[in-house]
């Protein structure tokens, strides 16, 4: 079962250093970590995702408290957020292979960032899903290096009543 | 505003923060908070070791209810307070320790003596700051001693580059705290109180089990209200020895690993056991799934990660003990519990603390050297320890009577904690009489602090129970390893040489004739003093609850 933290952190030297730290020490298990700058330039985001039951969710969440640069803690109600990946993938291929790939790159709304004699570099942002359907059509080609940032959420804004 | 240097900002803010101790050794990277220290009027005591340096500073806390304070230079004086600060982390011991640090210019380039030390503390501290701007120290060191001492206390690490100490800045220091990201909370949650009062109310056969967190909050008063009020037995945990006198007829101890038979059999019949202060320790507990399975559970907390950690818990309760216990005793209603007291009564009877003497042998068994200490200072002096077999026959067969009386390094069980520990007792509780009980192998861990003692004449009295072994290992592969003593045979130096190489009166003791006179002899000397006894090689400590077992399987006692 994965549970996604989203935790606002003073941007302090080390803080990244002791939310890993504290993932390492107690056993927990972390899926992806990603930390970027937010609208306060004091505050940065962590999304982190975790996997485990219940009683680690919350322990996770209580030990996570316990650092003092950690601000606040909110999982993410699956159902209620946008979560987006990005990825960089770099596909082998033949100038024959080429319009084949740029079609299922526009099939996924993905862009072509580089071409190369022998390869293409596409960049798609999406669900966990998707960027997994993308990067199995392109296997086929050859992939030849990719690189995935992890996950980032936000809570949705208040339903249309 | 006049300006100072870094060094004597510190100084000016550990006045502000009423300090007036301080534990330390010096070197290079600190030679300008020390020059700042010179003519400040603080008291500065020089350790012989930087484990002996902040093991003082945890004594001193630990006595006095105050924040300890330490300074050790850059890297090997970092790294060598490492063990102390775990050890102060896991029993929560309030300490702010300043380490030097190379310049800022010089940071992370391997620079002499540099060592990554707040990186190296960062799973061991409440937290730690590294300082690259004189302008941050003050607000530094205000927030370092509010994070230490509030909530869950802890040690924090104050990281000084070299600079730092050395730059000017005009020296302010801040009235207010800016943490947003620490909150402790001290009011219980006023539904949990009610639910709490009812099931204590309720109960048939309640149990307090009280830890440490009691004695922090210092909520002996409210402790003591409740027992007395609705006639509950009250256990404690090894930090919380004499937060309830263990002369009374309630009082069951310590339970665990080697607690009182009567308090692990208590736990097996309880219905509903109010844990304080306590965090579930496996030397508490022993086979998790076993421990009070059959009785509801209010636990209360100030650490909310706490709850729950290790057991799940009915009616949990996050707040400062002593508010929280306060909120809860007007609700309380006064009972007799009759058929309970009588079953507590007679376990206590049919399950004392025992153990095996001869009237007419001169051999000095452990316990009765213990119980000896207890008779000549009438359960009055507060009692340090190392950690081993001594320490369990010192929480055993002495009783406590008051809190912050027994001080021992509970979670991290760290040997080498009792002597300079029993330095900064001394000096936090210097009315009391300090005794340091100690092992032949533990107190060799810090034995050079001996020098510390002979430097201010600090009046602990060491006894040494002498054994000639690593007991409580030994006992473990006497018990389990079929008496492969692999390692555990430590020949001792001569202590009574040592003492007085060190300039301290020192005395073997090697027949029981001969021991009240020897404790006397020791006690009524003004200054420091050590006694050597030797105990039989292999007695054990008894009852004893084998690792990983549960409460009810007990051996011997």
């Amino acid at each position: 079962m994965t549970h996604i933290l989203s935790v606002s952190v003073l941007n302090k030297p080390g803080v990244l250093t002791r939310v890993a730290g504290l993932f390492s020490r107690r056993n927990f298990n972390i899926e992806s970590l990603n930390v970027g700058k937010t609208e306060n330039p004091e505050i940065s985001r962590m999304t982190i995702v975790v996997r485990g039951d219940q009683k680690v969710l919350e322990q996770v969440t209580k030990q996570l408290h316990k650092l003092i640069n950690v601000l606040k803690i909110t999982e993410l109600d699956k159902n209620a957020i946008v979560e987006r990946d990005l990825i960089l993938i770099r596909v082998k291929c033949t100038r024959k292979q080429r319009s084949e790939i740029i079609q299922i790159a526009d099939t996924f709304r993905a862009q072509i960032v580089d071409v190369a004699p022998d390869s293409l570099m596409i960049e798609a942002t999406g669900t966990e899903d998707k960027l997994e359907a993308l990067t199995e059509l392109l296997r086929d080609f050859g992939i030849a290096e990719f690189v995935r940032t992890g996950r980032v959420a936000l809570s949705r804004g208040q339903a249309i009543k | 505003m006049p300006k100072l240097n870094g060094g004597e900002i510190i100084v000016e803010s550990l006045k502000q923060e009423n300090v007036d101790v301080i534990f330390g050794y010096p070197g290079g990277a600190v030679i300008n908070l020390y020059d700042a220290l010179y003519n400040s009027g603080l008291k500065h005591y020089l350790g012989r070791h930087e484990q002996g340096v902040v093991h003082a500073a945890d004594g001193y806390a630990r006595s006095s209810g105050k924040v300890g304070v330490c300074i050790a230079t850059s890297g090997p004086g970092g790294t060598n307070m490492v063990t102390g600060l775990a050890n102060a982390f896991m029993d929560s011991v309030p300490l702010v320790a300043f380490t030097g640090q190379v310049s800022t210019s010089m940071l992370g380039k391997d620079s002499f003596q540099e060592a990554d030390i707040t990186g190296i503390s960062l799973p061991i501290t409440k937290h730690n700051f590294l300082v690259t701007d004189v302008e941050e120290l003050a607000k530094t060191i205000k927030e370092a001693f509010f994070i230490a001492k509030t909530g869950r206390p802890g040690p924090v690490l104050i990281d000084l580059a070299k600079d730092v100490t050395q730059k000017e800045a005009e020296f302010n220091y801040p009235s207010k705290i800016n943490l947003p990201g620490y909150r402790p909370s001290f009011e219980g949650h006023r539904l949990q109180v009610n639910k709490a009062a009812k099931a204590i109310n309720e109960a048939k056969r309640p149990l307090l089990y009280v830890g440490g967190g009691a004695i922090i909050s210092g909520a002996e008063k409210e402790i003591k209200e409740l027992v007395e009020r609705a006639k509950i037995p009250i256990t404690t945990t090894l930090m919380a020895l004499g937060i309830y006198p263990e002369d009374r007829e309630l009082a069951l101890e310590m339970l665990g690993m080697h607690g009182t038979q009567y308090a692990n059999r208590a736990t097996l019949e309880t219905d509903l056991v109010i844990a304080i202060g306590a965090r579930f320790d496996d030397r508490v507990t022993g086979k998790l799934d076993e421990f009070i399975a059959q009785a509801d559970i209010i636990q209360i907390d100030i650490d909310p990660a706490e709850i729950g950690k290790n057991l799940d818990v009915e009616i949990p309760i996050v707040g400062d003990v002593k508010d929280v216990l306060q909120e809860i005793l007007p609700f309380i209603e006064e009972k007799e519990n009759g058929e309970w007291q009588d079953r507590i009564r007679e376990l206590k009877e049919k399950y004392p603390l025992r153990y095996n003497d001869d009237d007419d042998s001169e051999v000095i068994k452990p316990q009765y050297l213990m119980e000896e200490i207890d008779k000549y200072t009438n359960g009055n002096s507060t009692i340090v320890t190392e950690v081993g077999q001594h320490q369990m026959w010192a929480a055993q067969y002495h009783k406590y009577k008051k809190p912050r009386q027994f001080i021992s390094s509970g979670g991290l069980g760290t040997m080498g904690f009792g002597l300079p520990a029993a330095i900064g007792a001394q000096i936090g509780q210097p009315d009391e009489q300090i005794i340091l009980i100690a092992g032949d192998g533990s107190i060799q861990m810090n034995i050079q602090e001996l020098g510390t003692i002979q430097t201010y004449n600090v009046p602990v009295k060491i006894i040494i129970f002498n054994n000639k072994y690593l007991g409580m290992v030994r006992q473990w592969q006497e018990m389990f390893f079929e008496k492969r003593y692999s390692s555990t045979k430590i020949p001792a130096p001569d202590f009574v040489k040592m003492g007085e190489a060190y300039g301290i009166w020192s005395k073997r003791v090697e027949k029981k004739s001969e021991l009240s006179g020897a404790i006397r002899e020791a006690m009524e000397l003004k200054g420091p003093a050590i006694l050597d006894v030797h105990i039989p090689e292999e007695e054990n400590v008894y009852p004893m609850v084998p690792a990983g077992a549960g409460l009810k399987d007990m051996i011997g006692g």
